[in-house]
């Protein structure tokens, strides 16, 4: 089991044919992801990576059934692609792309939400169940099938917290890269949830960094509904104030969004935070044996 | 990106939002020329930088007759400017802007931010203007309105009479007059992809105007491609210059106190690295995020960037080769050490594809001052031992 997708989900790629569309696209591919097609409009009716392109994201729904769709295109069309996938059905959008206007992500984000269509990212390197279905750009290899989610709102730190997990002798379910902008789809609050849920699952990972609240949401809910143990990191202990720290969310704005208030929170709810994420996979074997 | 209180007011009066009478200047003479234009009888001389607290540090004055702006312009062009957001280094006072003095009844404080729970611009006012906020929330919130207007359907109606009624605005000509301010200063949020607007004093006049009488703007930086008016009114001057030399490379840097340079690949990574550096004992020198398309060139510009701090007694490369496969970084680095002169010990971690070639190949470099990794925990250790030693 996982959570959201898995080697039976039909894929589309928005911006199939593009440098990195097309990268990624059969990296995917090679990795066992169902992609049936892509969309670049003006290139319908070709052939790229074996796979149908079409004009529109519709017409991809109509002839292949997908229910997930894969955003490359660049910043300045991301809010139309996630919108046009909402009117087209798609379930769920993963958006791979950085530097997309904050407020194209506001509006687009709303009317994917009014049609019922989850969106992660933007941002993001998207989602993998191991050894199923990758849908984005993280190196598959890292990912061992076992019964680790992991949660994060950072590239890197998923490589980093999965290759712990599964050198620990564990592996993964489900990893969920959310992003770190302003606004983002999926976060903590949902995908929780979903993992208390997936039977195969026994521990969550969450990785999180200073601005915004989403992680002290996360700490109520946990408290709450949550059962599994959760093992927490917290980037940006040692942040200054003011600053945005690479990712465009990532800034303590006044004494809101620290690490510290993070970390604190989710002690509370019982979470085993730890300070370093060099210490996440020991305390993976911690909580689980 | 932010700009300059002039620059704001441009902006703001673009859309006629009313605020007093200016003229930015950048030396004492073109102060008094601009003065005598503004006619008086009052005047206020701004030092223009990128900081909030002007004010309280000096840089912000009343002129009562020409001699006093010369005077004032004479003192504030050319200061260094220290204020609780400039850091004790201190802003350098290249811009003034004079102004005409405002008849001023009230204050009030007014401002436009993106709410990222609510995920929609939120209005926030309150009748405690000239006051910092933050303590206002903390001490009073009950004096802090709250108004989020959905972009969809924009500033309606009752937004503004939420606000005029929330600040106890009872005149109906004076309601009108806030609510029509509040009105364009929310159009030109959305029109220009501002990030945020503050106003702290809004000033009431003595006949019931409503006036900008400070304005503070910030953009979003990925909407710049669509706003190059804004673009165009970058000051280069009020930035790091080393964050923006990094910048041009495609790196994101800022400096911290500590004393271990980091390169990391990925924002979040980039966090993780200081904050174990800090929990094994050692201080991070500064965020470096080299992004995911490291290369030669890319390392031997962090390095110098880097290795322009003085403070920096050992570096740590901690990659996590995703897509990059690590022993194109492996031989970035070795590249990148002909490039630069690099004179502390580099602690190099490298882990994931390609990894164990990536490790053979800096062995085989026998490259003096170089130390391999294993893991994230063992290079931060490292990192501290070889800062120590140094």
């Amino acid at each position: 089991m996982s959570i959201l997708v898995n080697k039976k989900t039909k894929v589309i790629v928005q911006g199939f044919t593009g440098k990195e569309g097309s990268f990624h696209a059969e990296q995917c591919i090679e990795y066992g992801t169902n992609i049936v097609g892509g969309v670049t409009p003006n290139k319908g009716g070709q052939t790229h990576l074996g796979k149908p392109v079409f004009n529109t994201v519709s017409e991809a729904v109509k002839a292949t059934g997908a229910t997930v769709s894969m955003i490359f295109v660049p910043p300045a069309f991301v809010g139309d692609a996630v919108m046009e996938a909402a009117e087209a059905g798609i379930e769920l959008a993963v958006i791979i792309t950085e530097g997309a206007p904050v407020k194209d992500m506001q509006m687009a984000k709303a009317y994917a939400t009014k049609h019922g269509m989850k969106t992660l990212g933007p941002n993001c390197p998207g989602i993998i169940t191991a050894q199923e279905c990758k849908i984005g750009i993280m190196p598959g290899m890292i990912f061992k099938k076992g019964g680790v989610g992991l949660i994060s709102k950072s590239g890197t730190l998923t490589y980093e917290g999965a290759n712990q997990v599964c050198n620990e002798g564990y592996g993964i379910t489900t990893a969920v890269g959310i992003g770190g902008d302003p606004i983002i789809g999926l976060s903590y609050k949902q995908l929780l949830p979903m993992f208390e849920a997936d039977p195969e699952t026994k521990c969550i990972v969450m990785i999180g960094e200073i601005g915004g609240d989403l992680e002290i949401q996360a700490a109520k809910l946990i408290k709450e509904k949550i059962t599994k143990p959760v093992v927490a990191f917290i980037a940006g202990q040692t942040a200054p104030k003011g600053k945005t720290m690479g990712h465009a969310g990532a800034i303590v704005s006044g004494s809101a969004g620290t690490a510290k208030e993070k970390m604190d929170a989710l002690k509370a709810a019982g979470v085993k935070v730890v300070v370093s994420p060099a210490e996440i996979g020991k305390a993976v074997k911690e909580v689980l044996s | 990106m932010n700009v300059h209180e002039y620059q704001a007011k441009q902006i703001f009066a673009k859309y006629g939002v009313p605020t007093p009478k200016g003229i930015m200047v950048e030396s004492v003479d073109a102060a008094v020329e601009a003065a005598k234009e503004l006619g008086g009888p009052i005047w206020v001389v701004k030092a223009q930088i990128h900081a909030g607290g002007r004010g309280l540090g000096g840089g912000v004055k009343l002129a009562k007759s020409l001699d006093e702006v010369r005077i004032l312009a004479d003192e504030i062009l050319g200061m260094t400017l220290v204020t609780h957001q400039t850091g004790p280094e201190g802003k350098l006072v290249q811009k003034l802007y004079i102004e005409d003095g405002a008849d001023i009844k009230d204050e009030f404080y007014l401002s436009v931010i993106l709410d990222r729970k609510l995920e929609m611009p939120l209005i926030m006012a309150s009748t405690e203007g000239g006051m910092n906020i933050e303590d206002v929330a903390e001490k009073t919130p009950e004096k802090i309105i709250t108004v989020p207007v959905d972009p969809a359907i924009g500033f309606q109606g009752f937004h503004g009479r939420e606000l005029a009624f929330g600040l106890g605005i009872t005149d109906k000509a004076e309601q009108k007059n806030i609510i029509s301010f509040a009105q364009k200063l929310f159009m030109l949020y959305m029109e220009n992809d501002a990030e945020l607007i503050e106003i702290n004093p809004l000033v009431r006049t003595g006949s019931g105007e409503f006036l900008a009488l400070d304005g503070k703007m910030g953009f979003d930086n990925s909407a710049l491609y669509r706003q190059p008016e804004i673009a165009a009114m970058r000051d280069l001057s009020e930035e790091d210059p080393d964050e923006v030399e990094a910048a041009k490379y495609g790196l994101s840097y800022v400096a911290l106190d500590g004393e271990i340079g980091c390169m990391v690949n990925g924002a979040g990574l980039a966090m993780g690295t200081m904050d174990t550096i800090n929990y094994m004992g050692g201080t991070p020198a500064n965020f470096l995020d080299v992004g995911g398309s490291a290369n030669a060139e890319t390392v031997a510009k962090g390095f110098e960037i880097i290795l322009k701090n003085p403070k920096v007694k050992a570096i740590f490369v901690n990659i996590f080769g995703g897509i990059v496969r690590c022993d194109r970084i492996a031989n970035g680095i070795i590249e990148a050490t002909k490039l630069t002169d690099v004179h502390v010990p580099v602690v190099v971690r490298l882990d994931g594809t390609n990894a164990p070639e990536a490790s053979e190949i800096l062995k085989n470099a026998n490259i003096q001052n170089l130390i391999v990794a294993s893991d994230l925990g063992d290079g931060a250790a490292k990192s501290v031992a070889a800062a120590k030693g140094a």
